[in-house]
C-alpha cells in the first residue's frame, strides 16, 4: 500500500497545483491568458493533455484516499510529502518547460516577467523539497511493517 | 441547432423523445411483469437525459456560443444520464428469452464490437468534433436545417457510444480494463481541451472572432464541468468495484469503520 500512498499524495499534488493555476491566475486575477497568439502547436498540446491528466488525477486521487481510509492503509506522511513534491514538481514543469521553453504564456503580462519567474519557480522548489523530505522521512520511520 | 435558423422540425424532436421514452417505459412494464422489476432511479435517469437532450436541440439562441451550449448538453451531460439508465439491461430482461439471446448475440458480434471499442467511440465523438468545427461542414450546418439534424444526431450517438464505453452500466463483455479506457479517457478530453483553444484562435468558417472566442471559452469550461462529470463516475465506479473485490477477498485490514454502505 505504500504505492498507493504516494500515487494517491502526487496525484492530488498536481491537481491541486493545477486548480490554483487555472482558478487564482486565469479566472481570478486574469494574470495567466487563455491562449497567447504566440503559442506553438506543442504548446498547445502540452497544455491540453496536462489539463486532462490534472482533472482526470485529482478526482483518482481522492477516490484512492477514500480506498486506504477504507482499508486503514492511509500513510499520512508519505501521502503529504508525495502531495507536496507533486505539487511542486507541476509548478516547475509549468513554470519552466510551459512558460519558458514552450511559450504557452506568461505568468503576468504588462510587467517585467523576470521577478515572477523567479518567484514561481523558488515556490515550486521549495514545495518539491519538502515533499521529498517529508517522504524520505517517512520511509526511514516505517520501514516495511507488513505493507504490501 | 446549427446556429442561424429556427430551431429546427420541432415536431421530429418531440416524436424522437416521445417514442424513447414510451418504448422505455413500456419496456420496464414488460420487465416487472417477468418478475425482475426495474428500478425507478434507472427510469428517472433515462427521462432525465431525454429531457436535456431535446431542451439542447430546441432551447433558442443564436450563434456559434449558443450552438456550443446546445452541444455540451447534447453530447456530453444527456448521454451521461442515458448510458446509467441501462437500455440495454432493460431490454434484455423484458424480452422474450429468445429474442434477448439473439439480441445479445447481436452485441458480440464483431461491427458492435469495434464501434463500442473505446478508441473507435472516442475517435466518432471527439474526431467528429474537429471535422466539424476545422472543416465548411459546421457552416453547410447553418444553412442547411437538414445538415445540422443529422450532426445532432450524430453528437448524441457518438456521445452515447462514448459515455457508454468509459462509464457504461450494461453488459460489455470485450470491452477493455480500466487502464485503457483511463488513458483514452483522458486522450479525449485532451483533445476537446486543445480544439477548443484552436478554435479561439481559428474560429470555424463563417464564425465572427468574438462569437468563436465566447464559444471556445465555453466549450472549455462548461465542456469541463461535464467532463468532471464523467471523471466522477468512472473513478467511483472503480472505487465500488475495489470495495467489492476487497469484501469477496477478504483482503481488508478490518471491517468498513463506517456504518455507511459503500454499495450503490
Amino acid at each position: 500500500m505504500t504505492r498507493r500512498n504516494v500515487v494517491s499524495g502526487a496525484f492530488l499534488g498536481v491537481g491541486l497545483a493545477a486548480f490554483v493555476d487555472e482558478t487564482v491566475f486565469h479566472q481570478l486575477l486574469h494574470w495567466h491568458h487563455f491562449y497567447d497568439r504566440s503559442t506553438p502547436a506543442i504548446g498547445l498540446v502540452s497544455d491540453g493533455i496536462l489539463h486532462a491528466v490534472s482533472m482526470v488525477a485529482t478526482v483518482g486521487a481522492l477516490f484512492l484516499y477514500a480506498d486506504l481510509r477504507r482499508r486503514q492503509t492511509f500513510r499520512p506522511r508519505l501521502w503529504w510529502g508525495a502531495l507536496l513534491a507533486g505539487a511542486g514538481g507541476f509548478q516547475l514543469y509549468d513554470g519552466t518547460v510551459q512558460h519558458k521553453v514552450m511559450r504557452i504564456h506568461q505568468i503576468r503580462y504588462d510587467v517585467s516577467p523576470a521577478p515572477y519567474d523567479w518567484a514561481w519557480n523558488i515556490v515550486a522548489v521549495l514545495l518539491l523539497a519538502a515533499g521529498l523530505v517529508l517522504l524520505a522521512a517517512a520511509r526511514r520511520g516505517r520501514p516495511r511493517s507488513g505493507e504490501s | 441547432m446549427g446556429g442561424h435558423h429556427d430551431p429546427g422540425p420541432g415536431w421530429l424532436t418531440a416524436a424522437v423523445v416521445f417514442t424513447a421514452a414510451a418504448g422505455y417505459l413500456t419496456l420496464a412494464v414488460a420487465a416487472g411483469r417477468r418478475g425482475t422489476g426495474w428500478p425507478v432511479r434507472h427510469t428517472i435517469l433515462w427521462v432525465a437525459g431525454l429531457v436535456i437532450a431535446a431542451a439542447a436541440v430546441s432551447r433558442p439562441g443564436h450563434g456559434f456560443r449558443d450552438h456550443m451550449i446546445s452541444h455540451v448538453l447534447l453530447g456530453m451531460v444527456a448521454p451521461v444520464a442515458l448510458v446509467l439508465a441501462a437500455p440495454v439491461t432493460l431490454t434484455l430482461r423484458a424480452l422474450p428469452v429468445a429474442a434477448a439471446r439473439r439480441m445479445a448475440r447481436l452485441l458480440r458480434c464483431h461491427p458492435a464490437r469495434f464501434v463500442a471499442h473505446p478508441v473507435t467511440a472516442a475517435v466518432l465523438n471527439t474526431g467528429g468534433l474537429w471535422l466539424l468545427y476545422t472543416t465548411d461542414l459546421y457552416r453547410y450546418s447553418t444553412a442547411d436545417p437538414a445538415v445540422a439534424l443529422l450532426i445532432h444526431a450524430h453528437v448524441l450517438l457518438s456521445g452515447y457510444l462514448f459515455t457508454a464505453a468509459m462509464i457504461g452500466v450494461d453488459p460489455a463483455p470485450h470491452r477493455p480494463g480500466r487502464a485503457t479506457r483511463g488513458v483514452v479517457l483522458i486522450a479525449s478530453l485532451a483533445l476537446h481541451d486543445i480544439l477548443a483553444k484552436h478554435l479561439w484562435t481559428h474560429p470555424p468558417a463563417g464564425v465572427p472572432q468574438a462569437g468563436a472566442q465566447a464559444g471556445a471559452e465555453l466549450m472549455y469550461y462548461r465542456g469541463d464541468l461535464a467532463d468532471l462529470l464523467l471523471v466522477v463516475v468512472f473513478c467511483a465506479q472503480w472505487y465500488h468495484a475495489a470495495g467489492r473485490r476487497d469484501r469477496v477477498s477478504g483482503s481488508v485490514a478490518g471491517p468498513p469503520p463506517s456504518p455507511a454502505r459503500p454499495g450503490r
